[in-house]
């Protein structure tokens, strides 16, 4: 079966059900307690500086460990696995050092664990395809933020720079077969358009187009994202994207989160995402949520109509996604709403000009 | 439904706006991004930048400014429209907002591929796009050349690019009419006719267009520019225009516009036949120069926000300070309503907060909030009869019950009236008690009316001792309400040191300006924050008394034997004091107003509404200038009531006297001949230990100690009448108005001051006959003799004026009179002594040191103790802690 025809599959599997994220990488790569000889593999043993916390370079350093996550988040009932290239750009690996070929290299790999562990399931279950969505996450260097208490208008990276690492990281994502693309996590909506812009422009030029999933942070109960959109503006910034889903992830747990998922639901006429954190971190900087918890609250936003597909940030692991994809079998995914056709601009805050 | 129109902001476009232009120029960003940020605050739901000037690397500029206005959130949070007409800046726009933009503008004008490829990147970067009715031909004039082009383009957007139709807006491009060019009568109609077209024809897309270009013809008479933009977009927004670069706050209500020219103005933007044997054009031009003043053209209103609902209007019409159609309002209100009070309640109350919360972000200005107040009160008024028809109608619920006075021997209230409007404002419950008001009284109302807060108010320096007074008098009759103290003799140091240590069971605050005073009051009567901020203020007050103390210990004085071994040096002998033209006093029945009104400084007058800076720079300033703009306005309009109606009589009285200084005193004869004392004026001199040279100055140095020499006095008032105009406006509920008038009243007094000292030094004195000072100079004092008042820092004993008073026969010669703390009544008064050498300057006579008092007291025949109470503000020492060193 070629991609195109397991996109379509996706955009039916989205139609029947509630469709279920994996969870958190990051518990659970911690967990394997890796040593910096894990992290550097045979490629970068004399690699400058400390490569442990790098976790993207498992990609190609222990690729065992990624497949077999990808497994049990598949085995516990996850739809989609996504790639383990949260932070794999130039400008984010390079506080490793990493070069650009590494750097595609990441991408790469990453992308073909994950497509091969999703086609493996598929064969396993016919009846549940299962598909790889290659992380876009944000960057450590912002551009609507200034990087200079003292100069608001100073800012670390241009957004052509960023658009050229982004460009780098979908090609090769692409390459490596993922069905969709999940820029994630965004922090600053104007880093994420300079990734849909990137995705856009190499369609453009003729690399095969994917769905796109775009998925903010609301960062705290103010409801809006840390460069200081409300969701509303958020959507109107990225609708351009003609986004397959739209969403939010991190920061926050499901029960924080719920009324800007909801203004979300009520405003995008496209997919609406969720996967919350287990909870807030407590003391120690851990997640204290039970599975069933998070769960709990989830099977309310689906029954609720508020939600398309769900999954788990920080702290979940393939338990939680287990408990989450057995509350949510069975409801009815959200209907996507018919929106009276309008001029839609943002600012921090939506603009809107019916017609 | 009634069509919605966006106005776009248009300062901060350096093609459109000349000051924002020389901001961005030279750099100044902060005050650009201020513009910016008024632009939002006074309603812009877009705002459009443009960098297009030949001095700016457009890009950079694109970038520098966007870049700072995403730190700013009160002005990111709405839309931009990117404006150049070169694609690399617009793109370098596009680069540095995360919002979905308005790129502003792209064409065919350059054929059809470079239009394909910058809309695909408009797509790709998430904006919507303004499009130019402009093709390879040119730009469209017609009706029929805009549908085309605008077609054209819409088909390539949707039908071959994928841009959603609903983020296209066609500029079909507004030209100038009215030209005198036949060819160009029909251009408001193309425009016109081409919107209504596309807007049937073309699915979701949006009509835009640059306004002010239609009135070209007439810049130069803004009244009629106005008039002709409120037309034209009367028209454009029926046919469906759907927004507009244009400043709308300046605009004319359709239906309000002079009918005459209302008519003209039609038949030119719709092309009307001609009514007469002259064209459209030529009869609008004829009639154009007579509404160049401002009269005629409509007033200066939004176009748009009589359309919203109900409790936006009043909203509106309370941040605008609109009272014109509040009753109708209010009325609208009421009826959607249960009860009355509901609208008091609801849309009033709502309003007002938001004025509460702008003026708190320092987004309306004292002015502004006067007006807002009198809007409130026309509307509650209105509710007023009903309320009582209803019987049942329980009082409002009010924040809390602030009473304020004027303390005993002052009788200053504009700076105390404007607080209390400003309480009312934001639902405070204020009991103003006025002027003149005795220790018990204010306590006794303040027991009957069970208040929360007292608030005492002063101008004259006596009235510091009166405030310690009124508050030793709380303590002692077991008060524990807050105590504000303000006005402009007071400061934090002297509530510190003196009044807050005399009353230990409730707070004592002082209150900087009428801006702090909601902050202040509703921090005091928080449940959750009151002891909080009562603490904190304490300990404040306890770090002020101890810096105090300490700078008390280090201030050197000479003693004042060595001070007058050290006076200002004078020849007498070269040149010879002049005589003045008669000697005894010289009475003013009407000093004519219109004169006085050329010779306002008005500099001050805005600082009493607390907009600072200087006259007439402030009426440009970035941030108060537009509230300057409208107070002066309004001044000059009542002003001119003021003069022409003759609200006030300005009366005056000036005298001059022989004269020669004995010590520190100041003898005053009745002959030439100098041998009979009328009176004698004490004079205090500096005791700072000084050095190079400088002199330790009195007044009485400007006077020969010997031979013939002379000094002058006056004392004039503009405030006759003022009391009762002001009372008329206040009975109206205008509060506004009355607080205007008092400020006028105040300022016409100064005036007056001053030019009867022109007249005094080129005339009654003559000492300057060919003195040739502008207003300006006057106001700089940039002539040759000076005209000190007691109370103030050349001789700060307010007594003083009870001598002053007595020879100029005051009362007789112009009503004016003192109160038992030296205060002149009525309220706008000046007085002073005329020093004509030319060596005699203005000083201040700083700390005088126990040795000065004692010899003051003598002269005087006081005792010591009432020499330092009068004196109490200028001692280098803490009366009675010699006497305690001297018992132990």
């Amino acid at each position: 079966m070629s991609r195109a025809e397991r996109i379509t599959q996706l955009h039916a599997a989205a139609k029947d059900r509630i469709l279920v994220l994996d969870g958190s990488w990051g518990v659970m790569i911690q967990r394997r307690e890796l040593s910096e000889e894990d992290f550097r593999g045979d490629r970068f043993t004399s690699h400058n500086g400390q490569m442990k916390g790098n976790n993207d370079i498992l990609c190609i350093t222990r690729p065992d460990v990624i497949a077999d996550l990808h497994d049990q988040y598949f085995a516990a009932g996850a739809d989609i696995s996504e790639t383990n290239t949260f932070s794999a750009t130039t400008i984010a690996q390079d506080d490793y050092h990493l070069d650009a070929d590494a750097v595609r290299d990441i991408n790469l790999e990453g992308a073909k664990l994950a497509r091969a562990a999703a086609d493996r399931w598929t064969e396993k279950e016919p009846g549940k395809p299962r598909f790889a969505a290659g992380s876009i996450g944000p960057l450590n260097k912002m551009l609507s933020m200034s990087s200079d208490v003292n100069d608001p208008g100073a800012r670390l990276v241009t957004f052509d720079q960023v658009y050229e690492a982004y460009r780098h990281q979908v090609k090769a994502l692409n390459e490596g077969g993922v069905h969709l693309y999940l820029i994630e996590t965004i922090t600053d909506t104007l880093n994420a358009k300079a990734a849909i812009k990137a995705i856009k422009d190499l369609e453009d030029e003729g690399l095969e187009p994917l769905p796109i999933w775009i998925s903010g942070t609301i960062t705290d109960r103010s409801g809006r994202t840390l460069s200081g959109q409300t969701a509303e503006a958020f959507w109107n910034s990225v609708r351009h994207a003609k986004p397959f889903a739209v969403g939010f992830n991190c920061a926050l747990g499901a029960d924080l989160m719920r009324p800007f998922i909801a203004e979300l639901s009520r405003v995008a006429d496209t997919l609406v995402a969720a996967y919350p954190n287990a909870g807030l971190p407590n003391a120690m900087g851990q997640y204290d949520e039970e599975p069933h918890e998070t769960a709990h609250f989830i099977e309310e936003w689906a029954r609720s109509g508020l939600v398309n597909i769900v999954g788990g940030c920080c702290g979940t692991t393939p338990d939680h996604i287990r408990h989450v994809a057995e509350e949510v079998a069975g409801v009815a995914p959200r209907a996507i709403p018919e929106r009276p056709v309008a001029l839609r601009l943002s600012g921090l805050e939506p603009f809107e000009m019916v017609a | 439904m009634r069509p919605t129109f966006i106005n776009v902001g248009e300062r901060t476009n350096v093609t459109g706006s000349a000051k924002f232009r020389k901001l961005v120029v030279e750099g100044d960003y902060g005050a650009a991004l201020d513009v910016a940020r008024q632009q939002v605050e006074a309603g812009a739901q877009i705002i459009d930048v443009n960098m297009d000037e030949g001095l700016l690397d457009g890009a950079v500029a694109m970038r520098t400014f966007l870049n700072l206005i995403a730190a700013e959130p009160d002005i990111a949070r709405v839309p931009v429209m990117i404006d150049s007409s070169k694609w690399e800046v617009i793109e370098a726009g596009l680069k540095c907002v995360q919002g979905k933009p308005i790129v502003n503008s792209i064409s065919m004008k350059a054929g059809e591929a470079e239009f394909r490829e910058q809309a695909v990147k408009c797509l790709r970067y998430g904006a919507a796009v303004v499009v130019m009715a402009f093709d390879e031909v040119g730009q469209a004039d017609t009706a029929a050349r805009k549908i085309e082009i605008c077609t054209r383009a819409y088909r390539i957007l949707v039908d071959e690019v994928g841009f959603p139709p609903e983020d296209i807006i066609f500029d079909p491009n507004i030209f100038a009419v009215a030209t005198g060019i036949e060819e160009h009568d029909n251009y408001a109609v193309d425009f016109i006719e081409a919107t209504r077209a596309i807007k049937a024809t073309l699915p979701y897309a949006r009509v835009s267009g640059g306004v002010s270009n239609v009135s070209f013809s007439f810049r130069g008479n803004e009244p009629v520019r106005r008039a002709i933009h409120s037309v034209f977009l009367y028209h454009a927004i029926q046919a469906g225009m759907d927004m507009g670069i244009v400043n709308a706050g300046d605009l004319p209500v359709y239906d309000d516009i002079e009918p005459t020219l209302k008519e003209a103005v039609e038949d030119v933007i719709l092309n009307r036949p001609q009514r007469t044997n002259v064209s459209n054009t030529e009869r609008l031009v004829d009639i154009a120069p007579n509404y160049k003043g401002d009269k005629g053209a409509g007033r200066v209103v939004d176009l748009t926000w009589r359309e919203a609902p109900v409790g936006k209007r009043i909203e509106h019409a309370l941040v605008n300070g609109i009272t014109e159609f509040i009753e109708a309002d209010t009325e609208e209100a009421r009826l959607s309503v249960e009860r009355p009070l509901h609208v008091i309640e609801g849309p009033l109350m709502d309003g007002m907060n938001v004025v509460g919360d702008l003026f708190g972000a320092g987004k309306m200005f004292l002015p502004q909030v006067v007006k807002s107040a009198r809007v409130m009160k026309q509307a509650v008024a209105w509710l007023e009869p009903f309320m009582e028809a209803e019987k049942a109608g329980k009082p409002r619920e009010q924040a809390g019950r602030i009473l304020m006075a004027t303390v005993k021997g002052d009788v200053h209230d504009i700076g105390k009236n404007i607080v209390g409007v400003v309480l009312q404002c934001n639902n405070y419950e204020v009991i103003d008690l006025g002027v003149m008001v005795p220790a018990d009284r204010i306590l006794d109302a303040a027991k009957e009316h069970n208040v929360d807060i007292v608030g005492l108010s002063g101008l004259i320096t006596p009235s510091l001792d009166e405030m310690v007074f009124v508050a030793r008098e709380m303590e002692r009759r077991g008060f524990d309400i807050p105590l504000l103290i303000g006005g402009a003799t007071t400061s934090r140091t002297h509530t510190a040191v003196k009044i807050e240590p005399a009353y230990h069971r409730g707070s004592t605050t002082y209150v900087v300006d009428a801006s702090r005073a909601v902050g202040v009051v509703s921090g005091l009567l928080s449940k959750t924050d009151r002891d909080r901020n009562e603490a904190a203020t304490r300990d404040e007050y306890i770090r002020i008394r101890e810096q105090y103390a300490r700078g008390q210990e280090v201030k050197a004085r000479t003693s004042i034997a060595d001070a007058r071994k050290n006076p200002v040096a004078i020849d007498w002998t070269a040149p010879k004091p002049a005589a003045p033209s008669f000697t005894g006093v010289r009475a003013y029945e009407a000093w004519d107003l219109a004169d006085l009104a050329d010779h306002i400084d008005w500099t001050p007058f805005f600082a009493s509404w607390e907009l600072i800076g200087r006259y007439p720079l402030i009426l440009d300033d970035e941030i108060v200038g537009e509230a300057a703009k409208d107070l002066f306005k309004d001044a000059q309009a009542m002003l001119k009531r003021i003069v022409d109606e003759r609200w006030f009589t300005a009366k005056g009285v000036v005298g001059f006297w022989p004269a020669n200084a004995e010590g520190d005193d100041i003898v005053v004869f009745e002959d030439e001949g100098r041998t009979t004392e009328i009176a004698r004026f004490h004079t205090l001199r500096q005791q700072i230990a000084k050095s190079n040279g400088k002199p330790n100055a009195a007044l009485s140095d400007f006077v020969s100690p010997t031979g013939e020499d002379w000094i002058g006095a006056f004392a004039v008032t503009a405030g006759h009448g003022e009391l009762e105009a002001s009372k008329r406006f206040k009975d109206a509920g205008d509060d506004y108005s009355a607080i205007m008038a008092s400020a006028l009243a105040d300022r016409l007094a100064e005036a007056f001051a001053e030019r009867l000292h022109k007249e005094v030094r080129t005339t009654l004195w003559g000492y300057a006959p060919d003195e040739a000072a502008t207003i300006q100079d006057l106001i700089e004092e940039k002539y040759q003799g000076i005209r000190p008042a007691p109370g103030y820092p050349a001789q700060p004993d307010h007594t003083e004026k009870a001598t002053l008073f007595r020879l100029l026969q005051a009362e007789a010669n112009a009503g004016m009179a003192l109160t038992e703390s030296y205060a002149m009544t009525p309220p706008a008064s000046v007085s002073g002594l005329y020093f004509g050498h030319p060596q005699s300057h203005y000083f201040g006579v700083g700390k005088i040191d126990r040795d000065q008092v004692e010899d003051y007291a003598r002269r005087k025949g006081w005792d010591v103790e009432t020499a330092e109470r009068w004196l109490a503000p200028i001692l280098n020492y803490e009366p009675g802690a010699e006497a305690r060193v001297k018992a132990a």
